[in-house]
């Protein structure tokens, strides 16, 4: 599974994006988010906050209770600034 | 659909261009063409600006300007052209970061629905941008919450504000 990041969470983590094997446990976009924060220091402080973080599954917006099997493509990213 | 275009620019390849958008919506049936032009402001919150690095999350950036294009055809009419480009990668200050160019037979349309692209565009476009300032610091702007009211027009970007970006990774 490809997870993507975009803005200061890519800053924080020090990627642009990664491949990785999920564990079994995650079934849903909250898990995603709390298992994200426990996996360094910079992922620490990008998902310090999980509710503020957008996620797009696929890249379509997804919510906290949305599943990620399947899924080919995550992305992570702050609330939107452009313009 | 060909009365819709939405790209996404790279700075370093051909920056959003205001002529290329007005030839786009400019039709024999229009009879207005509004045109807004977003720019990168000298100043935000005190601080000189040099820049914005915009950070585009593309595919799903050219989905939401076409959602909201549709929106505006379906609210204004779907007569409506559109056309809308949005930067990505560095704009110093007085580069454009997005143009957006509405034709319409009819003026209140063209300048309404323009109105309308451009507040949405600010609350649910997935862009982002790194604000360079003279005294060297970078600092990313704070977002909106999807649901912020998408027409105050007041926010931290808006037509005379300049936005920053960097260079994306997407």
């Amino acid at each position: 599974m490809k997870l993507v990041y975009f803005a200061w969470l890519r800053e924080h983590i020090g990627i642009d994006e990664e491949q990785v094997d999920l564990p079994a446990t995650i079934d849903t976009v909250g898990d995603l988010l709390i298992w994200q924060k426990g996996r360094g220091d910079g992922y620490a402080i990008a998902f310090s906050e999980p509710e503020t973080v957008r996620v797009a599954l696929d890249q379509f917006h997804a919510e906290q209770d949305d599943p990620v099997d399947r899924v080919e493509e995550i992305a992570f990213f702050p609330p939107m600034t452009g313009g | 659909m060909n009365n819709i275009l939405v790209d996404i620019c790279s700075i370093d390849q051909q920056p959003p261009d205001a002529l290329q958008a007005l030839t786009f919506v400019a039709r024999a049936p229009n009879g207005a063409e509004s045109l807004f032009v977003g720019s990168v402001r000298e100043t935000n919150k005190g601080k000189e600006v040099l820049g914005i690095s915009y950070d585009v999350f593309d595919p799903l950036a050219k989905q939401s300007f076409l959602e909201i294009c549709k929106e505006a055809q379906s609210h204004w009419g779907t007569d409506l052209c559109l056309y809308v480009a949005h930067a990505k990668g560095r704009v110093d200050v007085c580069g454009t970061s997005i143009v957006i160019a509405v034709g319409s037979p009819h003026r209140d349309a063209a300048f309404e629905a323009c109105r309308y692209v451009i507040d949405q565009i600010k609350h649910r476009s997935p862009v982002w941008k790194l604000e360079h300032y003279a005294d060297g610091d970078s600092d990313w702007v704070q977002g909106n919450a999807i649901s912020a009211n998408a027409h105050s027009g007041k926010d931290d970007c808006d037509s005379t504000t300049k936005g920053g970006a960097r260079e994306a990774a997407h």
